[in-house]
């Protein structure tokens, strides 16, 4: 099938890029892009590894067209850091609290994350385990990156939070 | 997991739509959120030469009130009508329902359309339409019809919609003083349900005035369970009469077995979500 010239905004750069029809938009990404700090773990739209920002919203990008994408802004992991290479706050919180242990998730989950603070900025533990329900761990049971996220959120609200990683 | 090969098509207008579907035949499926098709094409459970992609056209994403009814656009996304202010006062029914679709992501891009059009026994939304007696406006080569929620499921993947017919909106009748739940039995969080029950039903003098039941993933179709809401009507949902009712409404399912469990557990799970439902249901009625 003819491939078809796709352009549309990542971390801020327009890009563009030939794809068949049927790429998927994590391929795109990983593969024509090179960013591969965007993972696959499923590719059946469960782990929620490939999550990235679309538009405005978390979506999983292994259950989405590239050619779908033609126009749109997106943001990936590569896209979280601050312009002069400093952690982004979430990915500090990450890292203090102990909210990886292999990483393969982190990229899907600080993305994830990253939009919930958006989405909401004072988000209880539930309203975190709920935004986050659409991203497997299999390393951390999960307890240090809902505090990571609660410990984010509240450096990002200018407050402290007082617990301790587990 | 790479789906088969297929040309795209993005037409900007619902006619360029159904006259680009209606003239690429059998092999061209439109596509919504494509979180159903997405995965079945990459299984290759599912293999069309074209898509039509819905997302160029405008104003199948509205939501609005029309002549007591709630008028949703086809391709409103589930996240859309969650954060609706008028649906969450109107048909408290449907965000009951969205709540437990899948996770964020996937509610995200998904679609009320592509949800009650794709004929999956799984999908939520289907038996709550049908619940609350929901139309369905299709716009086909040959014109606009309306179908009911009611008429629309024949079987798995097979619905009412014919060939070049698409789904542009679906009309909820909005009624005051209904108590409405969405009881959903799931093996974890943004799973399908292993059986799930919606209830509509209005109270008058402390006896049910009207009933309405739908039921989800316990038959190759959603069901509408007319006579077990019938049953009730009359009663003060005492305990007998519920159980009378419960038993019809199991006596209609005819579910699969799968990973969700064995016929017999989820005909009972089924019971087992309408009877409390019923009663949410009823707490809520004015
Ligand atoms: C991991 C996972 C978990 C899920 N869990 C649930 C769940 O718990 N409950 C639930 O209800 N759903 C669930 N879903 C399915 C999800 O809600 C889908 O988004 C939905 O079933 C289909 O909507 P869509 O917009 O993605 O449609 P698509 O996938 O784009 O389309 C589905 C089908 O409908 C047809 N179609 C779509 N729109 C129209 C239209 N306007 N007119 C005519 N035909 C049309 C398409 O051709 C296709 O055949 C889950 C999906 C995944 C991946
Ligand atoms: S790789 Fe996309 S959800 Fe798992
Ligand atoms: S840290 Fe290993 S999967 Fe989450």
């Amino acid at each position: 099938m003819a491939k078809i010239n796709v352009t549309m905004t990542v971390n801020g750069e327009e890009v563009s890029g030939l794809a068949e029809p049927r790429t998927l938009l994590v391929h795109f990404i990983r593969e024509t892009l090179n960013l591969t700090g965007t993972h696959i773990g499923c590719e059946t739209s469960h782990c929620g590894a490939c999550t990235i920002d679309l538009d405005g919203v978390s979506v999983k990008s292994c259950t989405r067209f590239a050619v779908q994408a033609e126009g749109s802004h997106i943001r990936t992991i590569e896209g979280i850091a601050h312009a002069d290479g400093t952690l982004h706050q979430l990915q500090e919180s990450f890292r203090q609290m102990h909210g990886l242990q292999c990483g393969y998730c982190t990229p899907g989950m600080i993305l994830r994350a990253w939009r919930l603070l958006q989405e909401n900025p004072r988000p209880s533990e539930d309203e975190i385990r709920h935004g986050i329900s659409g991203n497997l761990c299999r390393c951390t049971g999960y307890q240090n990156i809902v505090k990571s996220i609660q410990h984010a959120a509240a450096a990002l609200n200018g407050e402290t939070f007082a617990e301790a990683a587990q | 997991m790479i789906p088969g090969a297929f040309e795209y098509h993005r037409p900007k207008t619902l006619v360029d739509a159904v006259t680009m579907l209606a003239s690429l035949g059998e092999d061209a499926r439109p596509l919504a959120g494509g979180h159903s098709l997405i995965p079945l094409m990459k299984q290759r459970l599912s293999a069309p030469s074209h898509l039509i992609d819905l997302a160029g056209i405008g104003d199948l994403r509205t939501i609005s009130e029309e002549n007591g009814a709630l008028v949703l656009g086809a391709m409103v996304t589930q996240r859309a009508l969650l954060a609706s202010a008028l649906v969450q006062v109107k048909a408290p029914l449907l965000i009951e329902a969205a709540q437990q679709i899948a996770d964020p992501q996937i509610r995200a891009l998904g679609t009320l359309g592509g949800n009650v059009a794709n004929g999956d026994p799984g999908n939520d939304m289907p038996a709550v339409m049908m619940c609350l007696d929901a139309s369905y406006v299709a716009q086909g080569p040959k014109g606009m019809r309306h179908i009911k929620a009611r008429d629309f499921y024949h079987g798995a993947y097979d619905t009412a919609l014919a060939a070049g017919e698409i789904l542009t909106a679906i009309h909820v009748p909005i009624v005051a003083g209904q108590g409405t739940a969405y009881e959903k039995l799931k093996r974890k969080i943004g799973d399908y349900a292993v059986a799930a029950a919606a209830v509509v039903l209005t109270m008058a003098n402390g006896k049910v005035a009207t009933c309405s039941i739908g039921l989800t993933n316990v038959a190759p179709t959603p069901l509408w369970a007319k006579d077990a809401a019938a049953m009730l009507v009359g009663t003060t949902l005492d305990a007998g009469s519920v159980k009378k009712a419960v038993a019809a409404a199991e006596a209609i399912t005819d579910p699969a077995s799968d990973g969700r469990g064995p016929p017999d557990y989820r005909r009972k799970m089924a019971g087992i979500m309408l009877t409390r439902a019923l009663a949410r249901a009823a707490s809520r009625a004015a």
